[in-house]
């Protein structure tokens, strides 16, 4: 994971702007990032602090009359050239070797949408349409992007449902989404996604609607076949222990802002942002001296994008807090390389010191 | 799906001989020979007339011999007023009726549902707000303008011009004219009727169909490849087809009674025009008949209803 690998997807500067009744605001403000081929990145944050609207801005999903992406913000994709004209995966046409998603037109979007990169959302219950087979639902996608019969779509159709695990993928083929749990239907998600062979996998808080014991089912999952298929994913979580389970890099969000990045067992050592901090200190560590004792929260909330502070975005909720986090916004700085090579950035005029053991944050108790 | 039909079937006969004894209750309420008879009538007519109707048995079986005549569709009873079978009367009157209502309904729902797909693909542009301007208009309009301004401009004034496209009202069986000219008594109801329902009903299908634009499926969709007009007319259509459905089949039985305005207007002999005139004469056998007659086809197109449901709506379908 070193930089001399060449990203597929490079995302520099993005700005995601929407128009609102008040005013202009922009959820996703000066992010950038990479995603290499057959890694899985991390994108950590609470709730509302831009981690959808960066997803749905790779794929542009977003709604068209009131987001735009401000001038300046480019989303490099540099997908792989396929060769085989018969295999499953192979598109119907080629694409460039360099394509920019914030500014390409709606017909190449739409030929990297499910081929190249395809997505999964958090509301497995939902996101299937209601009256259509999930069997349909999988060769949709296969109708758009390959140049298979229909009997060769029917077949990928089968093997895709067997190779997410679903029981009886013949007969499950033929079966309406109400007809499955909300763990089936992600799996049928994981397999419309997956039927084109992209490079890349956007998972949104894939298990956050799930049940706890469906969850890393369905972690395991999306992992074994980020190994069998070499797919790069980016997955999308609020839940750090998921982070330490899979990810290799972790990109930490911020009130639409990158505040940490960098490789996940450094960040996970230790974190020198102190929302880092405070995060990973809010999660149980199983077998410490921790039964009884509750977990430290962090006070406060995500400030509105209406009404942003003038200096670092986490102020209020900082325990280290000076007069300079007040007055100025930091930048987002490489501090240093860890001992994989990877580049650490942290936006914070005082990160936490580099220890061992991370130190928690906030008025913990 | 055929024991689905018959479920359902089944289901509602008790509703309808429910249906049947509250009305034939109601229309007993005040003895209806009397009524028809007036004040002045003797008690010895009225006595007739009563027994000729079988009005003087018991209740009980009244109920089952007309419940029996409705299931051998058996309507040969008289008329009061007219002196005619009144199944004659209901078979006759049902054809200028449906002549009218049913190009009206098929034209306003396919227009409408056009209008409403163009208007929600292109939601929040000039077209999207003209066609939902021009909609309300429609809708504001009283029904008197429309048929003022079609009958002197529509049928006088092109008539004056030689052009004999329209006539001002009344009615020509079809067997009995010229195809061409029966057409011209339809076209100037029909379009009316058209103009008149089809503001409401492609706000209502604009309606369904944005709201079926913020579902999850389709982003979902949109994740995949699909192009918009897929989107559209493939993911987003059998949605709105649920809501679409019901508002149609809802209008189904008003469609065989007909517009009584819209009959009025034209002189179009239709059972609109035969239920009021039954009213007004106090024609008892007839408006009898009528309300079975309408509460059996209202039942029928309830099934019909469910049953277009279970075709679009597997969740319906596989329960
Ligand atoms: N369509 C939209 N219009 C306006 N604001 C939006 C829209 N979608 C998201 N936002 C705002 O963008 C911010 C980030 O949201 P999101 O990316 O969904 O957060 P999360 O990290 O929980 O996924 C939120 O403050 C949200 O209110
Ligand atoms: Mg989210």
């Amino acid at each position: 994971m070193t930089a001399d690998r060449k990203a597929i997807l490079s995302v520099q500067n993005l700005t995601t702007c929407f128009r609102t009744d008040r005013g202009v605001v922009r959820a996703v403000d000066d992010v950038s990032f990479e995603v290499f081929p057959g890694e899985v990145l991390g994108i950590v944050g609470e709730s509302g602090c831009g981690k959808t609207v960066t997803s749905k801005s790779v794929m542009r999903l977003l709604p068209e009359r009131t987001s735009f992406f401000a001038p300046g913000s480019r989303m490099l994709f540099r997908p792989a050239s396929r060769s085989a004209p018969d295999t499953p995966g192979n598109a119907k046409d080629t694409l460039p070797r360099e394509v920019d998603l914030a500014s390409c037109d709606d017909a190449t979007m739409r030929r990297v949408r499910g081929a190249r990169i395809a997505m999964i959302f958090q509301e497995p219950m939902t996101s299937l349409n209601p009256v259509f087979t999930v069997g349909w639902q999988i060769e949709e996608a296969l109708k758009y992007h390959t140049n298979l019969s229909h009997e060769q779509r029917r077949a990928r159709v089968i093997e895709m449902l067997k190779l997410v695990e679903i029981p009886n993928a013949e007969r499950r083929a033929g079966e309406y989404p109400h007809q499955l749990s909300g763990g089936m239907r992600q799996r049928v998600m994981i397999a419309i996604a997956l039927c084109c062979e992209p490079e890349l996998l956007i998972a949104d808080e894939p298990t956050t609607a799930l049940d706890v014991t469906i969850q890393a089912q369905i972690l395991q999952l999306i992992e074994g076949l980020r190994r069998r298929l070499g797919t790069a994913v980016m997955l999308i979580t609020h839940n750090l222990g998921v982070v330490a389970q899979v990810c290799d890099r972790v990109m930490v969000m911020y009130a639409g802002r990158v505040v940490e990045q960098g490789g996940v067992h450094e960040i996970f050592r230790s974190p020198r942002h102190p929302y880092t901090a405070a995060l990973l200190s809010s999660i149980p560590k199983a077998g410490k001296r921790e039964a009884g004792r509750r977990l430290p929260i962090i006070p406060g909330i995500v400030p509105s994008l209406f009404d942003l502070p003038k200096g670092c975005r986490f102020q209020d909720r900082c325990a280290y807090r000076q007069d300079r986090c007040v007055n100025s916004e930091p930048t987002l700085d490489t501090i240093e390389s860890g001992p994989t090579g990877e580049t650490r950035l942290v936006r914070c005029h005082f990160p936490v010191a580099a220890v061992s053991t991370p130190r928690s944050a906030g008025s913990a108790t | 799906m055929l024991s689905f039909i018959l479920r359902k079937l089944l289901a509602s006969i008790p509703v309808y001989l429910g249906i049947v004894l509250i009305v034939m209750l109601c229309l007993r309420v005040n003895d209806p020979v009397q009524a028809y008879l007036g004040k002045s009538a003797s008690p010895e007519s009225i006595a007739a007339q009563r027994e000729k109707m079988g009005l003087d048995e018991p209740f009980v079986s009244q109920y089952v011999s007309f419940i029996g005549r409705i299931v051998t569709l058996n309507f040969s009873e008289e008329s009061w007023e007219r002196k005619q079978p009144v199944g004659e009367i209901l078979a006759s009157a049902v054809v200028p009726s449906l002549a009218i209502t049913v190009p009206a309904l098929l034209l306003t729902t396919i227009v409408a549902i056009g209008i409403a797909l163009l208007s929600a693909y292109m939601r929040g542009s000039i077209t999207d707000k003209a066609l939902m301007f021009a909609a309300v208009l429609g809708m504001s309009i009283s029904l008197l303008v429309y048929v003022v301004m079609g009958q002197y401009f529509g049928a006088y004034w092109t008539a004056q011009q030689g052009l004999d496209v329209f006539a001002i009202s009344g009615y020509e069986p079809v067997h009995e004219s010229v195809p061409g000219n029966w057409i011209r008594y339809c076209l100037l109801p029909v379009i009316i009727t058209v103009i008149l329902t089809i503001g409401y009903d492609t706000r209502f299908y604009r309606a369904v169909m944005v709201e079926e634009t913020g579902r999850d499926y389709i982003v979902t969709a949109r994740a995949k490849g699909a192009t918009k007009p897929k989107i559209m007319f493939v993911h987003m259509l059998k949605n709105a087809m649920i809501p679409i459905i019901t508002h149609v089949m809802i209008t189904l039985p008003f469609l065989i009674t007909g517009s009584i305005v819209m009959e009025t207007f034209f002189r179009i002999p239709g059972m609109g025009q035969t239920l009021i005139t039954a009213i007004n004469s106090k024609d008892f056998p007839l408006i009898q008949a009528f309300t079975a007659v309408f509460a059996a086809i209202f039942i029928a197109t309830n099934i019909l209803t469910d049953v277009l449901y279970a075709l679009v709506d597997p969740r319906v379908r596989l329960g």
